[in-house]
C-alpha cells in the first residue's frame, strides 16, 4: 500500500483517503491558487470537467478563463501551451486519452522539448501535459495505449507516472513549478482508486523511486498501473517464501537509477513491468540500467513484462491477455526464483 | 467596411524621412547580411543549411517597424530577416550561424532557431508551420496577463497545408487573440510552384475563420509598413487576430546551393523580379524621387552597413567555439 514518508511529519488525524482523481484535481486547485499563471486547456475539461469527470467543480472557482474548453484540436491546444508557457503562463494542457499524444508529437517533441536548448537556455516552457494511459477498460485499439516511452525517448521532455493518489497530488504540483517542459500519464483505470493523502501541503521530487513494499528476494520494478499489479503479485508469492520489494520508479525521466540498481543489487533478481508496449519500450531501458548496475551480484537475467506487441483488441477475452497480470507477474518471480 | 479601411491609410501622415530611412538601412541590412552568409556558407565557413530572404526585405521590415519591442513575433526557417527586422545585432547573428558560444543561441540553434528574447523573438523555426501554435498561445498569454502585446506568426505559403496552422486560426478567432498571421507568399514551397499545392483562394482560408484577412503587395515596405499599422492596432485593442498575405518573391534557391532551378522557375521570371520588383531598389528610387535622399546619401548609407555588417562577420569568425561540455546543459531548465 502506499505509504507516507516518514519525514513529511503529518499526523495521522490530517491523512484522508481519497480516490486518485481527487489528488489530481486538488493538486491542480492547489497550484491554481498559489500561482495565477496556472491555467487548464483541453476539450471538454470545464463545465464537463473532462471525458473522466476528474476536474469536476474546477471551473466554478477558477472561472472560464482559466479552465478554457478547447475544439478538438490536439496539436493546436499542445502549440498554443507551449507559446503560452514561453511567455510567462504555466498552462497545463489535457490530452484526454493518451492515444491521442500522436497529434501533440510535433509540438512536444520539435518545439517544448528543444525550445530550451535551442536557446542557449533563453526560453523556458514551464507546461504540463496531462494525459493517460492503461487497458482494459474496453475501448479498443485507439483508447488504450500506454505510450509514455515515446516522451521518455525525447532529451527536453521529462515524463511522470503515479500509481498512487499521494504520488499523484505531489508529483503533479512539483511538475507544475517544473521550469521545463513534463508529461504527466494519470493510469484511467485508477481514478477511483482511494489511498492516504494529508491535508497538508506537500510536493514530491522528480527524479525519485520510491520502494512501495521492502524485500529481499526478488525487485519487481514497476511503473504507474503495475505497480498495484506488482503489490499483487508480491502478494501471492509471500505465503510460497517468495519476498519481492516493489520499486516504483514513479518518474521514467529522470530516472532515479540509484535505487533500482540498489534494489536489484541487495535482491539479486529483478523483473521490470510496464504497461506500454513490450517492444523498445520502457521496460527495456531500465531492464538495461539494472544489469549494467548490479551485473556482478544478479542471479538471474533481469526479466521484463509490457504489454503484447499487438494493437489493443476490443472483444474482453482478447484484451485481457494483452496486459500484464499479477499472476503473471508472479510466475516469472517464482522461476527466476526457481520456486516455479 | 473596405473603404472605412482605405480612407484611414490616406488619412496617414506621409513617411517622414528619418522613417523611411531607417527602413532603408533596415532592408539594406538584410541584403548584405544575405549577401555574406551565402559568402560564408560557399567559403565552407558556415556549416549546415542557408535559407536566404533576399527578395522579402520588405515584409519583414514593413511588419516589425509597425511593432513594439516588447511585442512577440515567431520565424521560420527563413527568418534572417525577421530577426534583423524585429531588432537583433547582427554580430550575434553571425556567431550563431557560425556555431559560435557568442552567438544568440550559444550555437545551438544555429541559421534555423535563432530566438533573441530581448527582442522579443520567440524563435525561427525548422518545421513549417511549427510556430502556428506558438505564436498563438504567446498572443493568449498576452492577453491573459492583459500586457497589451501582440503577436506576429510569419510563415511562408508552403505553411498552408499544415494543419496546425489552421487549428491555430479557428482559436485565436474563436478567443479574439492578439495575433497577425503573416503569409510570405514566396511563391514556391521549396522546389514547388504554391499554384500545384494550394487549392483554391489563399485568402479564402482565413476568411473562413472570420478573420480580417488583407492582401498586398509584397515588396512595398510603405504599403506593408500603412497595413501592418492598420492591421495591428486593430487587434492590439482587442478586435481579433487578422491574416496578411503579402505576395513577394525568393530571389535566390530554396537554399543555398540549390542552383538549378530551371525544372521549377524560369531565369526570365526571376530576372523580372529582380530587375522590376526588387523592394530595396524600389524604396531607393521613391527615396530619390521624393527628394528624401540623394544617390550619394543611399551609397553612403550602404557603405556604412556594409561595414557593420564586416565587422560582425570579422566578430563571428574570430569568436569562440562553445566548450564541449556545453553539450549536455539547457537540456532541463
Amino acid at each position: 500500500m502506499a505509504t507516507i514518508p516518514q519525514d513529511m511529519h503529518v499526523t495521522p488525524a490530517t491523512v484522508r483517503e481519497i480516490t486518485f482523481g481527487q489528488a489530481i484535481k486538488e493538486a491542480l486547485a492547489e497550484e491554481m491558487r498559489r500561482d495565477p499563471r496556472v491555467f487548464i486547456i483541453g476539450e471538454d475539461v470545464a463545465e464537463a470537467g473532462t471525458a473522466f469527470k476528474v476536474l469536476s467543480g474546477l471551473v466554478k472557482e477558477f472561472g472560464t478563463e482559466r479552465v478554457i474548453d478547447s475544439p478538438i484540436s490536439e496539436a493546436g491546444i499542445t502549440g498554443i501551451t507551449v507559446g503560452a508557457a514561453m511567455t510567462g503562463m504555466r498552462p497545463v494542457v489535457d490530452i484526454m486519452f493518451g492515444d491521442f499524444i500522436t497529434l501533440t508529437m510535433d509540438q512536444m517533441v520539435n518545439q517544448a522539448a528543444k525550445i530550451h536548448y535551442m536557446s542557449g537556455g533563453k526560453l523556458r516552457v514551464p507546461m504540463v501535459l496531462r494525459t493517460t494511459l492503461g487497458a482494459t477498460r474496453r475501448s479498443a485499439a485507439q483508447h488504450s495505449q500506454s505510450l509514455h516511452a515515446w516522451f521518455s525517448h525525447i532529451p527536453g521532455l521529462k515524463v511522470v507516472l503515479p500509481s498512487t493518489p499521494f504520488d499523484a497530488k505531489g508529483l503533479l504540483k512539483s511538475a507544475i513549478r517544473d521550469d521545463g517542459p513534463v508529461v504527466f500519464f494519470e493510469d484511467k483505470m485508477m481514478y477511483q482508486l482511494k489511498g492516504p493523502v494529508p491535508e497538508e501541503e506537500y510536493t514530491l521530487p522528480l527524479g525519485v523511486a520510491d520502494i512501495k513494499r521492502a524485500g529481499q528476494d526478488i525487485t519487481l520494478v514497476a511503473t504507474s498501473s503495475m505497480v498495484q499489479v506488482s503489490l499483487r503479485a508480491a502478494e501471492i508469492l509471500e505465503p510460497i517464501g517468495i519476498s519481492a520489494e516493489v520499486v516504483d520508479v514513479r518518474t521514467t525521466v529522470p530516472l532515479d537509477t540509484r535505487t533500482l540498481i540498489d534494489s536489484a543489487r541487495k535482491t539479486s533478481r529483478a523483473i521490470v513491468i510496464d504497461e506500454g508496449y513490450e517492444r523498445y519500450g520502457v521496460t527495456a531501458e531500465i531492464a538495461s540500467v539494472i544489469a549494467d548496475g548490479a551485473f556482478y551480484y544478479l542471479d538471474a537475467p533481469v526479466k521484463r513484462l509490457g504489454a503484447m506487441n499487438v494493437p489493443v483488441p476490443f472483444s474482453p477475452v482478447l484484451e485481457d491477455r494483452t496486459v500484464p497480470t499479477a499472476e503473471a507477474v508472479a510466475e516469472v518471480a517464482k522461476r527466476l526464483c526457481n520456486k516455479a | 467596411m473596405a473603404s472605412a479601411k482605405k480612407s484611414k491609410i490616406a488619412s496617414l501622415p506621409a513617411l517622414d524621412r528619418a522613417k523611411a530611412l531607417h527602413f532603408y538601412r533596415q532592408m539594406v541590412k538584410i541584403r548584405l547580411f544575405e549577401e555574406q552568409v551565402n559568402q560564408l556558407y560557399l567559403s565552407a565557413k558556415m556549416p549546415g543549411l542557408a535559407h536566404l530572404y533576399i527578395g522579402q526585405e520588405a515584409v519583414a521590415v514593413g511588419v516589425c517597424e509597425a511593432l513594439r519591442r516588447d511585442d512577440y513575433i515567431t520565424s521560420t526557417h527563413r527568418g534572417h530577416g525577421h530577426c534583423l527586422a524585429k531588432g537583433a545585432s547582427p554580430d550575434k547573428m553571425f556567431a550563431e550561424l557560425l556555431g559560435k558560444v557568442a552567438g544568440y543561441c550559444r550555437g545551438k540553434g544555429g541559421s534555423m532557431h535563432i530566438a533573441d528574447q530581448d527582442t522579443g523573438n520567440l524563435g525561427a523555426n525548422a518545421i513549417v508551420g511549427g510556430s502556428a501554435g506558438i505564436a498563438t498561445g504567446a498572443a493568449m498569454s498576452a492577453k491573459m496577463r492583459r500586457s497589451g502585446q501582440v503577436a506576429v506568426c510569419f510563415f511562408g505559403e508552403g505553411a498552408l497545408g499544415q494543419g496546425l496552422l489552421y487549428e491555430s486560426m479557428n482559436m485565436a478567432s474563436l478567443w479574439k487573440l492578439p495575433v497577425i498571421y503573416v503569409c510570405e507568399n514566396n511563391q514556391y514551397n521549396e522546389y514547388t510552384n504554391y499554384r500545384e499545392s494550394t487549392a483554391g483562394e489563399v485568402s479564402a482560408r482565413a476568411e473562413a475563420f472570420g478573420i480580417n484577412t488583407e492582401t498586398i503587395e509584397g515588396q512595398d515596405v510603405e504599403a506593408i509598413y500603412r497595413k501592418s499599422l492598420e492591421i495591428i492596432d486593430q487587434t492590439r485593442r482587442g478586435n481579433g487576430p487578422a491574416f496578411l498575405i503579402c505576395n513577394t518573391y525568393r530571389f535566390y534557391g530554396h537554399h543555398v546551393g540549390d542552383i538549378d532551378r530551371s525544372y521549377y522557375r524560369s531565369k526570365k521570371e526571376e530576372e523580372e523580379w529582380k530587375t522590376q520588383r526588387d523592394p530595396v531598389k524600389l524604396l531607393a528610387e521613391r527615396l530619390q524621387k521624393s527628394e528624401m535622399a540623394d544617390l550619394e546619401l543611399l551609397q553612403a548609407i550602404d557603405k556604412e552597413i556594409g561595414a557593420e555588417i564586416d565587422d560582425a562577420v570579422s566578430f563571428a569568425l574570430n569568436a569562440p567555439y562553445p566548450q564541449p561540455d556545453e553539450v549536455d546543459q539547457h537540456v532541463y531548465a
